[in-house]
């Protein structure tokens, strides 16, 4: 039905830009006086924005041929086509579902904001432009413009920490700054070395060119040094944790459900098919790093105080299972660390917006301060408990799905990184289960805790599309994987095609 | 049929834990009682209708998970194996849901606390009647979750915050393993369906797999494996450690929970999937040391344990080492057997329990105790039945020919097939079965004696409490009564009843091929034709050619006359262990029933006294073989330590030292100097990042000479 409606995925994409226009028109030409007005209403123009957003995205996936391999609603843009730089966007299963999972986490975040209440309207265009450029990461076609969108997207996210973030915030920016600037810079240097050796920046060209062994470990160590430090990988993980201590409530749901995935999206969208040799030879590495990753910040993540680091360790220890399914280059493996991604999105924003809740109204995250919460918030206890068993992979909520995908998977390839990443799972319910049980559990002895209110009707409506979520994708996973196997099977043949090439 | 009564429990506690609070508690209790007694009528119809009716099915209703060759079902499977374990659960589950509108009278979350048992009921269900390995692992765990909510079930107790927590983590211990098996499975068999896996492991009992740097079995790995996760939900040797504190939730859910139903989970694994451990001789042989020492070591602490809960808990446990060292043995239905009396019997003991703690003022110390069957004589009544049952009362007149048949409660039965089951096995050869058929013995009499020894310091002998208490010590009403009362019927005759199906000459009409019918022991040389006889035998029982490790005699075999010779004669005499070996543990039950007489009746305040002596053997067996305290030691003080070393080293000090804060700490106070804005060095960012594509681009065209 879009087929033919080029520019379709265009739209989808800069819809929120529109929105983040149409704020900022009235924001920068209202009087001061009516601030207060602009305030109030940017809320609701970034709310219908990011809901058009929603409903754009589930036709693009109601009108996703699942069976074609390609890209599907491609809209090219000539511009300068003698050197090959233009303006290209598609999507295929490898893409399509974050594009879906950004733009349904985009509304919870917007109605997770009330809490904020100084410079609404900047707030909403900065999350407003952010959506538009990490929906144009997934999209984008194009050496340059992905890179414009994937670095692009990191400024709204700094300006989020840093104007509404907590007291460290300047110190959790520039980490946040520090690390990924020195895997940006390297990753530039790789695109042009890619751009000069293909004539190009056509991704699906690139997609098709065979570079040079020697060339593709040195662009798969500088693609590398970006993406791990987006995932986040040990040791390049520490930016994290403070990153999300810092960031408002809304900020963390999406770095963790959304920026956290542009690192394995990365690594699926150009290292493993451009360089498979780089690949397979870097892939012991990989899995040492994410098993590592895995044990490391689990253990880490159960010495916490702060309730908002422990969800954030939680996150790194997650990642690991992604990296080690995608380097296992298995279709159990590669489907398990996409589930485990779109998973990871849905249980670890809802963490993040159940911290949100108690945050808004004690504003503390020591996990000390609380205790006893169940007497006074049953129905938040029990949806925080649902996305706890979720975190800690229990079966029947999508946490399990790409916790086993990905070991099942990684086994195939060798025992020890399965034991390892099993070692995981045994950790995150020693972590979970004992914050769960000091922060909910036990007799309410702070006496500040005492009129402590219960979800309210936002807060129900944020949770409610969650918790339908984490447990439908638990029961009935084919709902994703049949959307991405073609494009994952596709993938691998031509990984081990070109393997067995180059082994020739 | 079928999905009802997996899904009607789900439906029921969903409806319960939402709108029990709107809809009210009785209401609540009312909809999950009616809808699990739904679930136990309906699973009797399907009980006869698999086992006696022979229509097994697998019932397909939607797909998990499917990538490749990994394809995982929700179905439910319906042989006989799963139609005992339906019985059991709803039965079960049925009563406790009766007996708590009587024990959780007075508690405020009633509507929880049904809706908990409700969802553990369907987390059972999906686990027996999985198809696969995935979905048994989904029942696995989701038991394991109501386990742990239902421990946690007062949650202002730090002790049963902690308690259940422990649960839960030790369980994850054990499917650490059983993951792992799983992903070993379908490393070797490209799949994880029951059927699949089964018929295709004939073929790949050479099969090896590299692990830990050695080149292994698979089919030994992959059941060792497996049984790592049983030995977790079982609660056997090593990982034992959360089924005593788990006695810190309600004591209906210890019965239904820790007694009946979730804790033999681990023995239906592994009867379930008997075909790989058929092939493994050494991890059955480990089944069968870990079940035998288990057995073994939790009846010596039962005998030291004040907390009546912690008795029975022990008592729990070391049952169901039996049921392991039977199953490692290849005596799969003699362990389905003595899981589905200890069922009833176990129950029993855990309600009956809860009725004495309900009547003493929530008192479980039994120092407290004492005298209380004059006060309550009915509950005095279903534990002795209880205790008859556990001990194994009863005496082989049928084997010996004195009377027509044997005599005894439903332990006699399960319990003595299991050990004599051991010494045959041990006598053809099987790996430890003569050292498991006397650790079995000695525990039959420490099992006697700390069984009466609870029976004794609870309601003989004086009161030790405070008077009042006494005083207003009382009988369960209805509500509590009439379970006892069922479940007493059930101690008392289901042995005598069902031993013909379960072990005896209709097994291979019962079973079909869901267990083997008869068999002795795993990978024993040449006896794998005979040792798996299983589907094909039904005219075997109408020419009564029983395979013969039976001693067993019913009335029908009765009827012959000379039936102990004709035996023999039959099978060469090889096949029926020794008089002796029948009467060990009827003898073992006596000798521990006379101890705890001498110890708790006739010297009322001996044990006491002896206790308070101290001596290492008493603190030895009361401190549990400080298990927790070593455990407790390594693991739980070993990861605080790592945390913090990885944490406060290796994140602070090493990646954030040598990283960011130390190679720009000097960058950051020269931006701040220079910004003097909060977020100067994002225009800085922002700046690089714009010069970057700037550069790149004009750089393209520059050397692509285009303009």
């Amino acid at each position: 039905m879009f087929g033919e409606f080029e520019a379709f995925l265009s739209i989808l994409t800069f819809v929120p830009a529109l929105g983040a226009l149409v704020i900022a028109t009235f924001r920068f030409t209202a009087r001061n006086e009516d601030q207060g007005l602009i305030d109030r209403n940017s809320r609701w123009v970034a709310w219908l924005a990011t809901m058009v957003t929603l409903g754009m995205s589930i036709l693009l996936l109601a009108n996703f041929d699942t069976k074609a391999t390609g890209f599907q609603f491609v809209h090219e843009v000539t511009w300068l086509e003698q050197i090959g730089l233009g303006y290209r966007m598609g999507v295929d299963g490898l893409s399509v579902l974050f594009v879906v999972l950004t733009a349904f986490l985009m509304p919870i975040c917007i109605m997770a904001s009330g809490a904020i209440k100084n410079r609404v309207a900047d707030y909403m265009i900065a999350f407003l432009l952010l959506e538009t450029l990490v929906i144009g990461v997934f999209c984008a076609l194009d050496l340059v413009l992905f890179y414009i969108f994937f670095e692009g997207g990191l400024i709204p996210m700094f300006i989020i920490i840093g104007v509404w973030g907590g007291q460290n915030r300047v110190y959790a920016a520039f980490k946040f700054f520090l690390y990924t600037l020195l895997g940006s810079v390297l990753m530039l240097v790789a695109m042009i070395v890619m751009f000069l050796q293909a004539g190009t920046t056509d991704v699906t060209v690139l997609l098709e060119t065979e570079f040079a062994r020697n060339a593709q470990m040195w662009m798969w160590l500088a693609f590398f040094a970006s993406f791990a430090v987006k995932m986040p990988m040990w040791p390049v993980h520490t930016w994290l944790p403070d990153a999300h201590v810092q960031a408002p409530t809304a900020g963390s749901v999406i770095l963790a459900g959304v920026l956290l995935k542009l690192g394995g999206y990365g690594f699926l969208r150009f290292s493993l098919p451009m360089f498979p040799e780089a690949s397979a030879y870097f892939a012991p590495m990989v899995f040492v790093l994410s098993i590592i990753a895995i044990i490391y910040t689990s253990l880490v993540a159960f010495r916490q105080t702060d309730i908002k680091k422990l969800i954030a360790y939680s996150s790194v220890a997650h990642m690991g299972f992604v990296t080690m399914g995608l380097f296992a280059m298995n279709e159990t493996g590669v489907q398990g660390a996409l589930y485990q991604m779109i998973s990871h999105g849905f249980i670890s924003g809802a963490l993040f917006l159940c911290v949100g809740v108690i945050y808004d109204r004690m504003h503390t995250r020591e996990i000390a301060f609380y205790g006893g919460l169940v007497h006074r918030m049953p129905v938040f206890a029990a949806i925080f408990g649902l996305f706890a068993m979720a975190n800690v992979g229990l079966p029947g909520t999508s946490g399990f799905v790409g916790e086993i995908m990905t070991m099942v998977g990684a086994f195939q390839v060798s025992w020890w990184i399965a034991t390892g990443a099993a070692v995981g799972v045994i950790l995150s319910a020693m972590y979970m289960l004992t914050v769960y049980r000091d922060v909910v559990f036990g007799e309410m002895t702070n006496p500040k805790l005492e009129n402590i209110t219960d979800l309210n009707r936002m807060e129900w409506l944020i949770f409610i599309p969650l918790v339908i979520g984490t447990l439908v994708l638990g029961v009935f996973s084919t709902l994703i994987t049949d959307v991405t196997a073609t494009a994952v099977n596709h993938l691998i043949s031509n990984y081990d095609a070109a393997l067995a090439a180059s082994a020739q | 049929m079928a999905p009802i009564i997996v899904f009607g429990p789900l439906l029921a506690s969903a409806f319960a834990g939402l709108l029990g609070n709107h809809v009210g508690h009785r209401t609540a209790q009312i909809i999950t009682t009616a809808t699990v007694l739904l679930s136990f009528v309906l699973s009797v119809i399907v009980f006869f209708d698999v086992t006696y009716g022979g229509n097994a099915q697998t019932i397909h209703l939607a797909t998990w998970m499917s990538v490749g060759a990994f394809d995982v079902s929700w179905a439910i499977k319906l042989d006989s194996l799963s139609a005992v374990m339906l019985v059991v659960v709803t039965s079960v589950s049925s009563l406790v849901h009766i007996y708590s509108w009587g024990y959780m009278e007075h508690d405020p979350h009633k509507a929880r606390f049904f809706s908990y048992l409700s969802l553990f009921t369907f987390a059972m269900l999906s686990l027996v009647t999985a198809d696969n390995f995935l979905q048994l692992f989904f029942g696995w765990e989701g038991v394991g979750l109501a386990s742990y909510l239902l421990i946690g079930f007062w949650y202002k107790k730090k002790s049963a915050n902690d308690a259940a927590i422990k649960a839960f983590v030790t369980n994850r211990v054990g499917d650490f393993g059983f993951a792992l098996g799983i992903m070993a499975l379908f490393h070797v068999f490209g799949s994880v369906s029951f059927d699949d896996v089964f018929a295709a492991v004939p073929e790949h009992t050479d099969a090896v797999l590299a692990f830990a740097g050695m080149e292994l079995n698979a089919i030994e790995l992959i059941a060792f494996l497996l049984f790592i996760g049983a030995m977790g939900k079982s609660a056997q040797f090593f990982l034992h450690v959360w089924l005593p504190d788990a006695m810190e939730g309600p004591t209906p859910v210890s019965a239904l929970i820790h007694a009946a139903t979730m804790v033999t989970a681990g023995v239906f694994l592994v009867c379930r999937a008997f075909p790989i451990f058929e092939n493994a001789e050494a991890a059955s042989a480990f089944v069968t040391v870990i079940g035998a020492t288990t057995a073994l070591f939790a009846a010596t602490v039962g005998m030291a344990q004040n907390d009546i809960k912690r008795v029975v808990a022990y008592s729990t446990c070391s049952q169901l080492g039996y049921m392991f060292f039977a199953a490692g043995l290849g005596l799969y239905g003699a362990a389905m057997f003595h899981l589905f009396t200890h069922a009833f019997f176990k129950a029993l003991l855990f309600l009956g329990s809860g009725a004495v703690i309900h009547g003493v003022h929530d008192e479980q110390d039994m120092r407290k105790m004492g005298g209380l069957y004059k006060m309550m004589p009915m509950t005095w009544l279903m534990m002795i039945i209880g205790t008859v049952a556990l001990t194994g009362v009863g005496f082989s007149f049928g084997v010996l020919g004195l009377l027509p048949w044997d005599l005894g409660f439903a332990g006699f039965f399960s319990k003595d097939a299991i050990i004599e089951g051991a010494f045959m096995a041990g006598r053809e050869g099987v790996f430890f079965g003569i050292p498991a058929f006397w650790f079995g013995v000695v525990a039959a009499l420490l099992t006697s004696f700390y069984s009466w020894r609870l029976i004794f310091m609870t309601f003989h002998g004086k009161f030790r409490g405070p008077k009042d208490v006494y005083e207003h010590a009382h009988d369960p009403k209805f509500a509590m009564a009439m379970p006892l009362v069922v479940l007493a019927i059930g101690a008392i005759f289901a042995g005598g009843i069902f031993k013909k199906d379960f072990i005896g000459e209709n097994a291979g009409h019962f079973w079909h091929d869901a267990v083997p019918a008869a068999s002795h022991g795993p990978a024993v040389a040449g006896d794998h034709g005979e040792a798996a006889v299983y589907g094909d035998d039904h005219t075997e029982a109408d020419t009564h050619a029983t395979p013969a490790d039976d001693h067993g005699t019913d009335a029908a075999h009765a009827a012959v006359d000379d039936h102990a010779e004709a035996g023999e004669g039959d099978h060469g005499g090889g096949h029926h262990p020794p008089t002796w070996v029948l009467l060990s543990p009827f003898f073992a039950t006596l000798f521990g029933f006379l101890l705890a007489i001498w110890f708790y009746l006739i010297n009322e305040g001996m044990g006491a006294r002896i206790a308070a002596r101290g001596g290492p053997l008493h603190s030895f067996l009361y401190n549990k073989w400080y298990v927790d305290e070593i455990y407790h030691f390594v693991f739980v003080r070993g990861a605080k330590g790592l945390g913090d070393l990885f944490w406060k080293i290796g994140d602070m000090k090493l990646i954030d030292g040598l990283g960011p804060n130390g190679v720009a700490g000097t960058t950051l106070a020269a931006a701040r100097r220079l910004a003097k804005g909060q977020s100067g060095f994002l225009y800085h960012y922002a700046f690089v990042m714009l010069i970057g594509v700037l550069g790149f681009s004009v750089w393209i065209l520059v050397s692509q000479g285009g303009l």
